[in-house]
């Protein structure tokens, strides 16, 4: 009955394929898509904290805490963006972003 | 031992059930609350495998920054829930598809890097060290002489967020008139005081 490794990075990569199935099936919502993002980042994260302790190694928790930094920033900047783009569009559907298009 | 394994157990069913709820729910809001949810039970699943610091970082800057900015957006945008949902259940099968297959190429993957690798076969069975030292003390030590660096470009990485953030949202709206202090201040007493000569009795 003893947790081990494999146990976490179950989880982990359980939470990855949600992510990814989360941006193919919320196609048009930006936000969910940003929470996708959000969560696969999560799953790096307990990938990174269980390697970290069953090998008896801390860089790994380091690691994990720059990953949680720029999931910070990206989130940060992500719903920045977003926040424009309704200001000027209206909406923020996927399929509407495509201002830049030559 | 048996009440670790049931709490993982329940840490874990409880991280993907909110995860897949914030994948499928209705309402953004809703999906933001069951982030919060996910987030926290994975700070338990990092507390029980003995990251403490990691674990509370974690409720720190998901839970009270990020997850609080995703709420904050979701509510101050005025979006149509119906119209973005459209389109859900066509990439369901699809989508399904790849996520069944990724997890499958996952899980393989485990399944032969932990069979087949020996440096893979005893990290299986150790148990999580309790050392002498505690968990923060052991990551600041790494953190603050090993990889001092990089803790500060972390920072940079903030800032250059913080910078980006602030400039993209900054708006001059026209048509709003401000006091300007500096102009006051600086007016030439040409243009502030002006003598008129008045006429006796015939007013200005």
């Amino acid at each position: 009955m003893t947790i081990g490794l494999g146990h976490y990075l179950f989880v982990a990569a359980v939470l990855f394929t949600l992510g990814i199935l989360g941006i193919f099936l919320n196609r048009k919502n930006v936000i969910v898509i940003l929470m996708c993002v959000e969560l696969m980042l999560l799953a790096v994260n307990i990938n990174l904290v269980a390697f970290s302790v069953y090998q008896g190694n801390i860089v790994g928790q380091v690691f994990a805490m720059l990953v949680l930094t720029v999931a910070a920033a990206e989130a940060a900047i992500g719903l920045a963006i977003l926040v424009v783009y309704f200001r000027n569009r209206g909406t923020i559907e996927v399929e509407d972003i495509n201002a830049m298009k030559g | 031992m048996l009440l670790q394994a049931l709490a993982f157990y329940v840490f874990a069913f409880v991280v993907m059930a909110s995860a897949t709820m914030v994948v499928v729910s209705r309402n953004p809001v809703y999906s933001v609350l069951f982030l919060i949810l996910a987030f926290f039970n994975a700070a338990a699943l990092f507390i029980l495998i003995g990251a403490e610091f990691i674990a509370m970082i974690l409720i720190i800057v998901y839970v009270g920054a990020v997850a609080v900015l995703f709420l904050f957006v979701v509510m101050m945008l005025d979006i149509n829930v119906t119209q973005l949902r459209e389109g859900f259940l066509k990439y369901l099968p699809i989508g399904a598809l790849i996520g069944l297959v990724l997890l499958a190429e996952i899980l393989f993957g485990l399944g032969v890097l932990g069979s087949e690798s020996t440096a893979m076969a005893g990290l299986g069975k150790a148990a999580p060290q309790v050392g002498a030292i505690d968990n923060t003390r052991a990551i600041g030590r790494v953190l603050y002489t090993q990889y001092f660096y990089l803790f500060q470009v972390s920072g940079v990485v903030l800032l250059v967020a913080m910078i980006g953030a602030i400039v993209l949202t900054l708006r001059s709206r026209p048509g709003v008139r401000r006091q300007r202090v500096a102009e006051q201040l600086y007016r030439p007493k040409d243009q502030t005081i002006e003598v008129v000569k008045v006429p006796t009795r015939e007013g200005v």
